[in-house]
């Protein structure tokens, strides 16, 4: 059937089951239950720790279609889950669930396991690599299921998905499982994913590269949440965990829209004392955290907190006192993982108080400006970053719809043509935010502002910035570009889009 | 029109070719020559007939860099070029004779094309030292000619002399041609800031050559843009003092006044004027209504 954003999305999906249909971004509220989980008691004298991981497998209640999670604060430096799932494998285990909260390139060994069936279904909230490839060529026996990174809390929350076991890549650990991020040569920062993973899965195994004397003194996942602890040669590649610094992007473009989005932002009513800001770390959005920076500081604006993935600039911004507190999920270079160790207004967080949609309000609600990005765009403000324009899966929400929904002024930044790609498109390839949560888009060529935001359109008005509807902004690319040729997909279904509250947005299918 | 900042893109760029308006110049110039290798002449003449038919590049100014008439390239890129009908062929290593040559070769082809007589317009780029002798010369060899632009880089190798960043090598040129352009009401534009991460720099070169009498700029990188339109946009003091002049001028007026004053001092003819071209370039970027 076509959901209520013209989707057409099955009431029953194969390997996935019965579909909850989309019913707007508010429509999930009410009562929830938390699920249980199970708590094997440690008694004093009871060793957690392990010197390898094949004596800590022997110990588990190993089995086949076991749900066994992981966390991506290692990025493409994580060694974690190739180590983990190398060993499972060649037990002979099958038809395993991996819920990861991300997976990334480095973990291209999982396609040989997916073509083994050895691993069946994958939930995740990002994925892009040889994995991504694998699973929109059909390969993955069950369709993957891409939620956001508040929906990968509350479904582990909710017992929507039970994790029997999760494998904590931890940076610095003690033997009895006291876990931090900032210590250790894999220090990644903040362990804002992983958090959750501790608290909701039956068992937790805490897996280390940095053994340090009981008690670690800097306690991010606390003892109380691990059942074991083994100690390994390397948990990540710290070339793949942090790029050293992110840079701010020097395309004359990408510099242009950063500078439209600022004065946006500085005429749209939420720049002013106390607001509260998330960007990523890509080179435009930095370069928009550059020039909020340089307007903060003229206008004597002080904000109240930053938040998301954190980075050196944000960084900067908060100890010049242009935000009071940050609030980090996830650090993206060097300074923020620094600052995550040193500062006490830079707080970290779960996941699920990072996002989760069901728990008792979420750091996404109290947001006034995020801007995010996008892969394709459609006139009813739908956004894309799950997939290529030809159907292959190359990413996915992460914080993106959760932040859409949550924040006052949600903004999307994105080049409108690119050679010959335009941006925006009548009907976006997959949909992973939904139009009535984006309040702007900002391009080269000019802004469109979702009509529903009808104070926000008369605000703008008197600016100089070039306001135009997303029509005309559609017509201005394909003028450029040409209109691009529908690409053609199978019946087959290689991937589910859950909406943060668990709802289906849109599936992905098999292109032809 | 208000020419402030007039940027280069490659000709055999297609992405540049595609964003050349984006980045608010007054002016682009679409290149054949520095930025084009020896092999790509033809490919960017093509790219660039290419992108005249298909992208709307609005109100920006569209000029084709030719190559200069010493070279093989340059018959056939005047050729080519002005039947695409650009607003402006910008000539380098100008000199009278070359300008002359120029001028009846786009009169000719405007015949043939059957466009207005004149429509396509010329700026003289001035970038040797017989050019800038001659630059008087030049601009009255046709009626074409809306501007000098200053090439200080091939004007040092010419004088021999090392470009330095206070640019002191280029104060005689500099001069000779603004006051040339004065002379002949064109629009004198100067020479690239070429280090296109010292924004610092850029500023402090073109607020010196707005104090000498300069227009706009030339510019080899659209960061450069954002820089060289504050100097050469009027200020919000600049705007209020304009409206102060009119506004007494028209009081004045209404009394019958043919002198006035205006903050203790006195306002004649050409205060009048710049107040003019003050708010009429306030207006045109749209700072005022």
């Amino acid at each position: 059937m076509k959901n209520i954003l013209g989707r057409e999305v099955p009431d029953n999906i194969k390997g996935y089951g019965e579909v909850k249909h989309y019913g707007g971004y508010l429509a999930s509220k009410g009562t929830k239950t938390k699920r249980s989980i199970k708590m094997t008691n440690v008694l004093p004298g009871d060793e957690k720790l392990h010197d390898n991981l094949d004596t800590v497998l022997d110990k588990l209640p190993l089995k086949d279609g076991m749900v066994v999670s992981f966390h991506h604060h290692l990025r493409n430096g994580d060694f974690v889950l190739n180590m983990v799932m190398e060993k499972i494998a060649a037990r002979g285990y099958k038809d395993i669930t991996i819920a990861a909260s991300s997976i990334f390139p480095c973990h291209g060994e999982l396609v040989e396991l997916i073509e083994k069936k050895v691993v069946t279904s994958i939930y995740a909230a990002y994925i892009s690599g040889p994995v991504a490839e694998a699973i929109s060529a059909g390969k993955l026996e069950n369709p993957a299921v891409m939620h956001t990174h508040g929906g990968r809390a509350r479904i582990m929350e909710s017992g929507d998905l039970s994790i029997d076991i999760a494998f904590i890549a931890a940076p610095t650990s003690d033997d009895y499982g006291n876990i931090n991020g900032v210590d250790g040569k894999s220090a990644c920062g903040a362990l804002g994913y992983a958090y959750t993973d501790a608290e909701t899965a039956d068992i937790t195994v805490a897996i280390t590269d940095n053994l340090v004397e009981y008690p670690n003194t800097t306690i991010d996942i606390p003892q109380t949440l691990i059942d074991y602890v083994v100690v390994v040669g390397a948990i990540g590649d710290p070339n793949g965990i942090v790029s050293g610094t992110t840079q701010i992007t020097k395309n004359p473009i990408g510099l242009k829209i950063a500078n439209m989005t600022t004065e946006l932002i500085k005429n749209s009513g939420y720049f002013k004392d106390g607001m509260s800001f998330q960007t990523g770390a890509g080179g435009v959005s930095l370069a928009v955290a550059a020039d909020m920076k340089a307007e903060m500081i003229e206008n004597n604006i002080k904000g109240s907190f930053a938040s998301g993935g954190i980075t050196g600039y944000i960084v900067d911004m908060y100890k010049e006192g242009l935000f009071k507190s940050l609030f980090d999920v996830q650090c993206f270079d060097l300074a923020a993982i620094k600052s995550a160790k040193e500062n006490a207004g830079h707080m970290t967080m779960s996941a699920s108080m990072y996002a989760n949609a069901d728990n008792k309000g979420s750091v996404v609600n109290k947001l006034d400006i995020v801007i995010l990005g996008a892969t394709e765009i459609d006139t009813d403000f739908n956004v894309n970053v799950t997939t290529t324009s030809d159907g292959t899966i190359m990413g996915g929400s992460g914080g993106h719809a959760d932040t859409s929904a949550g924040a006052k002024l949600a903004i999307i930044v994105t080049q409108l043509a690119n050679s010959r790609i335009s941006a925006i498109k009548d009907r976006v390839t997959a949909l992973t935010t939904p139009g009535e949560t984006v309040d702007v888009i900002v391009t080269e060529r000019g802004i469109a502002i979702n009509p529903k935001r009808t104070e926000l359109i008369e605000r703008l008005k008197e600016t100089n910035l070039p306001i135009m509807t997303i029509d005309e902004l559609k017509n201005i690319a394909e003028t450029m570009t040409g209109k691009p040729r529908e690409v053609e997909f199978t019946d087959e279904i290689v991937a589910v889009i859950e909406y943060r509250d668990g709802t289906v947005l849109d599936v992905v299918r098999k292109a032809k | 029109m208000l020419r402030r900042s007039m940027l280069f893109m490659p000709g055999n760029n297609p992405g540049m070719l595609q964003t050349a308006e984006v980045f608010g110049s007054d002016s682009v110039i679409l290149d054949l020559e520095d930025a084009v290798s020896l092999g790509e002449k033809d490919a960017a003449r093509i790219l660039i007939k290419g992108a005249l038919k298909t992208f709307n590049y609005g109100t920006t100014e569209v000029v084709i860099r030719i190559n200069p008439f010493s070279t093989p390239y340059a018959l056939e890129d005047i050729d080519v070029m002005a039947r695409l009908k650009p607003n402006a062929i910008l000539l380098p290593k100008a000199t009278p004779e070359d300008m002359k040559q120029l001028d009846e070769m786009l009169t000719r082809i405007e015949k043939e094309e059957g466009f207005e007589e004149g429509i396509i317009r010329i700026h003289a780029l001035v970038e040797t030292t017989y050019g800038v002798e001659t630059v008087y010369e030049t601009i009255q060899m046709s009626n074409r000619v809306d501007s000098v632009c200053l090439g200080g880089e091939d004007l040092a190798a010419d004088l021999g002399v090392a470009r330095t960043k206070d640019s002191e090598e280029l104060f005689y040129a500099r001069t000779k041609v603004v006051n040339a352009c004065k002379a002949l009401k064109i629009d004198a534009i100067d020479t690239p800031f070429t280090d296109t991460n010292d924004e610092a720099g850029l500023l402090a070169d073109t607020i010196h050559a707005k104090k000498l009498g300069f227009t706009g700029k030339l510019s080899i990188n659209p960061r450069q843009i954002n820089t060289i339109h504050k100097v050469y946009s009027p200020t919000a003091d600049e705007i209020s003092w304009a409206n102060r002049v009119m506004y007494a001028k028209d009081e004045a007026e209404k009394e019958g006044l043919g002198v006035f004053s205006l903050d203790g001092k006195m306002i004649d003819a050409p205060i009048i004027s710049r107040a003019m071209n003050t708010l009429n370039t306030a207006r045109v970027i749209g700072l005022i209504k």
